[in-house]
């Protein structure tokens, strides 16, 4: 009997604990939502509110008419899913080399590579690069913003890793049954690893949603920005101050991801254990 | 034929490491030894001159502080945190499936924003938490522009930020720990501090590793976001982190040599750092 009522006073508590954890986690979104639909009037009203009076949403219309949104989202669009699409490929031809074949300079490759494991180019080595971009002719373009990021340790790790665990017999197999190398990678090798596959992008396609100091040294014109660099220019435009329009910015710049991350939430997070407790 | 296959492979991830990975490093590595002639198109070699102008300039040593005071704060409030959070989030009381997926939330969302986001919160005029400390505390600043709370708004949003993949992580070790284990630590309602302290937290410790390493990164490098959105190194120079003053030497200032020197700088502690997670990741015991 003790034992059980002990037990519920500590169910109480870890429940209390946590209520007020997790308010104080998901407040910062919840009253954004709130003063994105509120009328400047009210946005300015002491004390601030916590529940949105009304339903206001020409803050969204004026954010998109503030800072061309609409195309920083296209080209965030087109900069994620491209960099996504570039680590995808490279991470499994790259993967596959490491995990199924024995080759001269493997041991010297392989170091190469993981010597970049926690080295992000684009930051540490940010003047060299910008340097490289403007030999390319590649400023203020789509070149600049993707193709820097098409290959990643992480990604030819994961891939490597997830080959290694598919049975070397179904390997066997397929050459006896006179199936090419690439023949079982493109057939039976990437069919088997579709999940790991999609976990990867999801990861992948957030990072490079996410990224801010890159964009914003790389492009000039509005039209190449993306929508990280959007927020600080909704920052910058919005004169009044009024935080209903900037917070109605900032939503719809994190909306993709959110939606993304709180549909796929077990993958995502299946996917980032297994990527960072590598051996 | 089959034995050119896996270097055909390679290549893609070599081309795109090599071009933007290998040569930036060594070309960052030249320009830190030379300064541009005048018009730019000739490279003078000056050897160490711009390290020794670096580790004499009073504005870089002070942003290594702020670095050093930031990255070193903001890693034990988050580690901390995340442990004993994910702790609780495993005892699975009613409702923690909503709990967790609300925690986990900020891991979707940028730097940037998760920098606009404290900033509206501590806004003097339009923000919540502002309008808390105020009532609560008596503090009422306008924390992005006065010292020492800019310094403090810059780790709150860094701190929620970075938290929910910390817990993602902890909360993974802690499904492989026996459940017997755990359970003790749950009931026994006096020993369950040393218990979680001495027992759980040490079983975790290859975890634990990994994250301080992979927070340490994000202060140092990720932070740029908050800090641009936030405060843009200021008060003055108060919250200028090193990323920040290389943004500042190198593309507001255009000082290539001094901020190709930083680039080196830090990319050196990027190197002692992969190499002391290899080091220890070699001998580490993995709980899996």
């Amino acid at each position: 009997m003790r034992k059980t009522r002990r037990r519920m006073i500590n169910t109480i508590i870890v429940e209390i604990i946590l209520v007020i954890f997790t308010l104080i986690v998901a407040m910062p979104l919840f009253l954004a939502i709130t003063i994105s639909l509120q009328r400047p009037e009210l946005v300015f009203s002491y004390p601030p509110k916590i529940f949105p009076r009304g339903f206001y949403v020409k803050n969204y219309i004026d954010a998109f008419n503030l800072v061309p949104l609409l195309r920083l989202l296209l080209n965030s669009l087109i900069m994620a899913s491209m960099i996504t699409l570039g680590k995808i490929i490279t991470g499994t031809l790259a993967g596959y080399a490491f995990a199924n074949f024995r080759f001269k300079g493997k041991e010297v490759s392989f170091a190469l590579l993981f010597a970049t494991l926690f080295l992000p180019a684009e930051t540490v080595m940010i003047v060299p690069l910008f340097l490289i971009m403007k030999k390319f002719g590649w400023v203020n373009t789509y070149w600049a913003l993707t193709v820097p990021f098409m290959a990643s340790a992480t990604n030819t790790f994961l891939m490597r890793q997830h080959f290694m665990t598919i049975p070397k017999e179904l390997e066997d197999a397929a050459r006896i049954d006179g199936a090419t190398p690439m023949q079982y990678f493109f057939k039976i090798l990437l069919p088997l690893s579709k999940s790991m596959i999609a976990g990867a992008s999801i990861i992948n396609f957030v990072y490079a949603w996410n990224m801010y100091l890159w964009p914003l040294v790389v492009t000039m014109e509005d039209k190449m920005k993306t929508v990280q660099i959007g927020v600080k220019m909704l920052i910058d435009a919005e004169s009044a101050n009024n935080w209903g329009v900037i917070m109605a910015g900032t939503i719809v710049v994190l909306f993709p991801t959110l939606l993304m991350f709180l549909i796929l939430q077990n993958m995502f997070v299946k996917s980032l254990v297994r990527s960072g407790l590598k051996s | 034929m089959r034995k050119i296959i896996p270097y055909v492979l390679l290549v893609p991830t070599f081309l795109i490491i090599g071009m933007f990975i290998y040569w930036p490093a060594v070309y960052s590595l030249r320009l830190s030894t030379c300064r541009l002639s005048p018009f730019g198109n000739r490279m003078i070699f000056v050897g160490f001159r711009n390290f020794v102008k670096l580790f004499n300039n009073k504005e870089y040593l002070f942003s290594i502080r702020v670095t050093v005071l930031y990255v070193l704060l903001s890693v034990v409030i988050t580690i901390f945190l995340s442990f004993f959070i994910a702790l609780l989030l495993e005892m699975k009381v009613p409702g923690h499936t909503i709990y967790r997926m609300l925690i986990f939330t900020p891991y979707a969302i940028s730097p940037a924003i998760a920098g606009t986001l404290w900033s509206f919160l501590l806004n003097p005029v339009v923000g919540h938490v502002n309008y808390l400390f105020s009532k609560f505390f008596g503090i009422s600043v306008d924390w992005i522009t006065s010292k020492p709370y800019a310094f403090y708004a810059i780790v709150f949003a860094s701190v929620w930020k970075t938290m929910p993949f910390d817990v993602i992580f902890y909360l993974a070790g802690l499904q492989n720990i026996p459940d017997d284990l755990l359970e003790a630590s749950t009931l026994d309602g006096a020993n369950w501090w040393t218990r979680t302290w001495k027992i759980i937290f040490p079983l975790l410790s290859p975890i634990t590793f990994y994250l301080v390493i992979m927070n340490i990164i994000s202060f140092m490098f990720a932070s740029f976001a908050i800090v641009d959105v936030m405060t843009k190194g200021g008060p003055g120079n108060y919250t200028t982190t090193m990323i920040y003053r290389l943004f500042l030497d190198a593309f507001a200032f255009q000082k290539t040599g001094l901020a190709s020197a930083e680039s080196v700088v830090l990319f050196v502690i990027m190197a002692i750092i992969t190499f002391l997670y290899f080091k220890y990741a070699e001998r580490k015991v993995h709980y899996q």
